[in-house]
């Protein structure tokens, strides 16, 4: 039996702005990550005991690969969620995303095909963020009509898979350094800048604010709209390097590629499953990658052991609803927090304003 | 420095600024004081550039300025310190102080610069308990509160800093430390409008005490020259007007509907009381001293931890609103847009939330009960959010009347409405107890307490602290409200 060390499961540098040196098991980056690390030790030894083999190269570099396409639709989701807002047409995105690149790949160069489809990418999200914010449209429905959309140009325009991969190209989906699969160091590389933007920048700084509490963010003077815009422009990205990435796997363009494998709510599952909250405000990418790897170890388990697919899609339920219930219990260091106003029954949590001043006219 | 004259200002066609004028220097406290409605707020809110006045000119450092946005008058200078914060709780207290105007260095965030800053900025406070790295949530209300005044300080040269009800949110001991943050404040020359119900505060902390009423500025005081009886005085020193009914006969209060004995939960301590039919019980006392959470608490929302309590004979402790008003108890809370009624939906629909709810019947006729309350709409199809704020209530009040109750509990029964439809839900309380139901009224307007109850309950720090009765003074009251059962206001704090 080949032990590989599972160094490949160690976090990606989890930062802890809180730096007082203890790591926080109640955190559910940390969470996530041990989580992760915890399904890849219980399913080594259930494979094994099962007579199969499972922490072996081909394994492991399977993981590496299943996590990919996942990763940076997720990546780019985590981006739109923590700023409070959703993407939902992802899997059409990506889907379309694989029929321009094959297309334009198969008549021209490689290079424009990838700068056409990052083009496509950021303009679908230009437009998703324009019409939250300007058309003043709930992201959920906003995003969901723009799947629509692209669906019908998709079911419209192509019946199968179409255009071709040079060879060139699809080396980004099968070469490797070691077991370590190339396209992973294109997530790893997706991931880094997105974490940047995220926690390094001053828009970065605005999307949790905008997505903390859009009422206070606008009164300490950010630009909530454009915040959201951008967020919803680096989302569509993310998802069009997805695109990139499955079109070299698949070696041309699919209609399915990202509605099959469900990558709209997937990614929602491995952004929320890493500890981003929902309503935004809260969590980030690396919570995110230990999402996504959580779920491509279960998956990989599964398959070895050849557990029929209704089994596997109850596992991979409870494990999202028992890690949102973990993350949704009251901390422990809350206690520090008494409620804002002793008369009043409800609180909210944290420093959301609500209508200044009670005081009545007449 | 800081000079308004003759601010005027209404709202739709109310007029709630009488030409107020107010001038502070650098360093000093002054105490804007006066009841809920007297246009403290409004007053602040004009000075921050959240309102235009109508009338009226500030001036700042010899300057004539006109703010038509916040952000204006912060630029300014002039930063309002809401009772609730506009602080990220999952966000760091550095990035919090710096939100908008985050320090860069080559691209990125200077993380290291921001929390340089602000600890300097919390040093020069004293605040050293604060770690700039530390997120909002973990801090307590009190250090909240500092951060939020340490934001403001880190956005502009602040001169003027209007804080409404600052201590509002705090426990006793978080008081002093705030009193002590304060006179820092002013000792660096910022010129400080303090708001506040709490005589004691006003005394122990301001130069100069401002008295409003009803939008009209009625005393300017000395705080060193005068005293608590005299405030008191300016602030309640009114003709006592007789628009409201007529108070129950001995004969037609009737027997007890709800008692109340020794209950309490984490806010409460010790309650005990009495509802009898046909009575109006008001209960009086300061923000925060649990007029609300007493009402919520006899109607499950917030339930007693332990106690006793039975109602029309029957013991019952209500764990939730739907065993509270399966035992006949109904809630008119403070917050009619939020809790009180389905906005979007029709009169008809509304009306009859509770009974469908709670008795499973699908269809009655409502016609009958929107008389009673006199309600007046467009039909009983017409959305409630396009009422007027008394028509709202008044649908609120034939909800709870539809399921028959026997006791009403109202939380603030006229907020928001206007004059007219005010009297109109006057006199239907007074009818509906002269009916036979217990009636207990929470209200932070002491004249329309007084003149409803037929006897006054008072509270303070979750405890009841006296009772008065039937058209007692408002005097009294405050004394008893502010824990203050005899005299001297000086000096101590908490």
């Amino acid at each position: 039996m080949t032990a590989v060390p599972s160094g490949s499961a160690a976090p990606v540098a989890t930062h802890r702005p809180h730096a007082l040196g203890r790591v926080r098991l109640g955190d559910p980056v940390v969470a996530v990550w041990l989580a992760a690390l915890a399904v890849t030790l219980v399913g080594w030894i259930v494979v094994v005991m099962d007579g199969g083999e499972f922490m072996t190269r081909s394994t492991v570099t399977g993981i590496l690969q299943n996590s990919v396409a996942l990763g940076l639709v997720a990546v780019g989701q985590s981006v739109v969620i923590l700023t409070g807002s959703l993407d939902l047409s992802v899997a059409y995105l990506v889907s379309l995303g694989t029929l321009v690149a094959a297309e334009m790949m198969e008549s021209g160069s490689v290079l424009t095909a990838v700068l056409a489809v990052l083009a496509l990418s950021a303009a679908v999200g230009l437009a998703n963020g324009l019409i939250v914010t300007g058309l003043k449209v709930n992201a959920f429905i906003a995003t969901l009509g723009m799947a629509f959309i692209l669906r019908g140009y998709i079911e419209d325009t192509y019946t199968g898979p179409a255009g071709h991969v040079p060879a060139s190209f699809r080396r980004l989906g099968y070469d490797r350094i070691g077991f370590v699969p190339v396209s992973v160091l294109l997530l790893l590389a997706v991931a880094v800048v997105a974490w940047l933007i995220t926690r390094r920048t001053r828009v970065g700084h605005h999307m949790y604010a905008t997505g903390g509490d859009e009422h206070a963010a606008r009164l300490s003077g950010v630009r909530t709209g454009r915040t959201v815009v951008l967020a919803h422009v680096l989302c569509s990205l993310c998802v069009g390097a997805a695109a990139l990435f499955l079109a070299a796997r698949l070696g041309a363009g699919a209609p399915w590629a990202g509605t099959d494998a469900r990558y709209d709510l997937e990614s929602i599952a491995a952004v929320v499953l890493g500890g981003t909250a929902l309503a935004g405000g809260r969590g980030g990418v690396t919570g995110t990658l230990g999402g996504v790897l959580v779920l491509s170890v279960l998956d990989s388990i599964f398959n070895q052991l050849s557990v029929d697919p209704f089994f596997k899609n109850v596992v991979r339920g409870v494990v999202i609803i028992a890690a949102v219930a973990l993350y949704a219990r009251p901390r422990s260091d809350r206690a520090a927090g008494r409620p804002r106003r002793a008369g009043r029954g409800r609180v909210k949590p944290g420093g959301a304003p609500g209508l200044p001043g009670q005081e009545q006219s007449a | 420095m800081l000079t308004m004259s003759s601010v005027s200002k209404s709202f739709l066609g109310a007029r709630v600024l009488h030409g107020v004028s107010l001038d502070l220097e650098p360093g000093e406290v002054h105490a804007l004081v006066g009841e809920n409605g007297a246009g403290k707020s409004t007053l602040m809110k004009v000075l921050a550039g959240e309102y235009t006045p109508d009338e009226g000119t500030i001036t700042l450092d010899g300057t004539p300025r006109a703010f038509s946005h916040p952000v204006q008058a912060q630029a300014a200078g002039i930063a309002l310190i809401h009772q609730e914060f506009a602080l990220l709780p999952h966000r760091t207290v550095a990035e919090n102080v710096f939100l908008g105007r985050e320090p860069v260095r080559r691209g990125l965030v200077d993380r290291r610069a921001m929390e340089r800053r602000t600890a300097e900025l919390l040093a020069e406070l004293d605040e050293t308990g604060i770690d700039p790295r530390m997120q909002v949530r973990e801090l307590s209300v009190a250090r909240q509160q500092t951060v939020e005044i340490v934001k403001a300080l880190a956005a502009s040269d602040v001169r003027v800093l209007v804080m409404d009800e600052p201590t509002a949110p705090l426990a006793d001991h978080e008081v002093e430390l705030l009193y002590a943050l304060v006179r820092r404040l002013a000792a660096r020359g910022i010129g400080i409008l303090y708001i506040s119900h709490r005589l004691r505060e006003v005394f122990d902390l301001s130069r100069r005490i401002t008295v409003l009423k009803d939008g009209r500025k009625v005393a300017a005081l000395t705080t060193a020259e005068t005293t608590p009886d005299e405030v008191v005085r300016a602030m309640v020193g009114r003709e006592l007007r007789s628009y409201y009914p007529p108070r129950a006969e001995p004969g037609e209060i009737g027997e007890p509907l709800l008692t109340v004995t020794d209950a309490g939960n984490e806010r409460l301590t010790g309650i005990g009381l009495t509802l009898r039919a046909g009575e109006i019980t008001g209960v009086a006392g300061l923000q925060g001293s649990g007029r609300t959470s007493l009402v919520r608490a006899l109607f499950g929302a917030a339930p007693f931890t332990h106690g006793r309590m039975t109602v029309t004979g029957r013991t019952l402790l209500p764990g939730s609103p739907r065993q509270a008003i399966r035992g006949g108890i109904a809630l008119v809370t403070e917050d009619r847009k939020a809790e009180g009624l389905a906005l979007r939906q029709s009169v008809r629909d509304n009306a009859l939330l509770v009974t469908r709810a709670v008795s499973g019947v699908g269809t009655r006729e409502v016609g009958g009960l929107l008389e009673r309350v006199a309600l007046r709409s467009r039909g009983q199809g017409q959305e409630v959010r396009y009422l007027s704020g008394g028509n709202q209530q008044k649908v609120v009040i034939a909800k709870w009347l539809a399921a028959r109750p026997r006791v009403l509990l109202f939380d603030e029964p006229t907020r928001g409405v206007d004059v007219g439809a005010k009297s109109a839900i006057h006199t239907l309380v007074r009818e509906l107890a002269r009916e036979g139901l217990a009636v207990l009224i929470v209200s932070s307007e002491l004249p329309e307490l007084i003149g409803m109850s037929d006897r006054i309950l008072v509270m303070a720090d979750g405890a009841l602290v006296g009772e008065l009765p039937a058209g007692a003074a408002e005097e009294d009251v405050m004394r008893l409200a502010t824990g203050d059962t005899a005299g001297p206001y000086e000096g101590s704090a908490a």
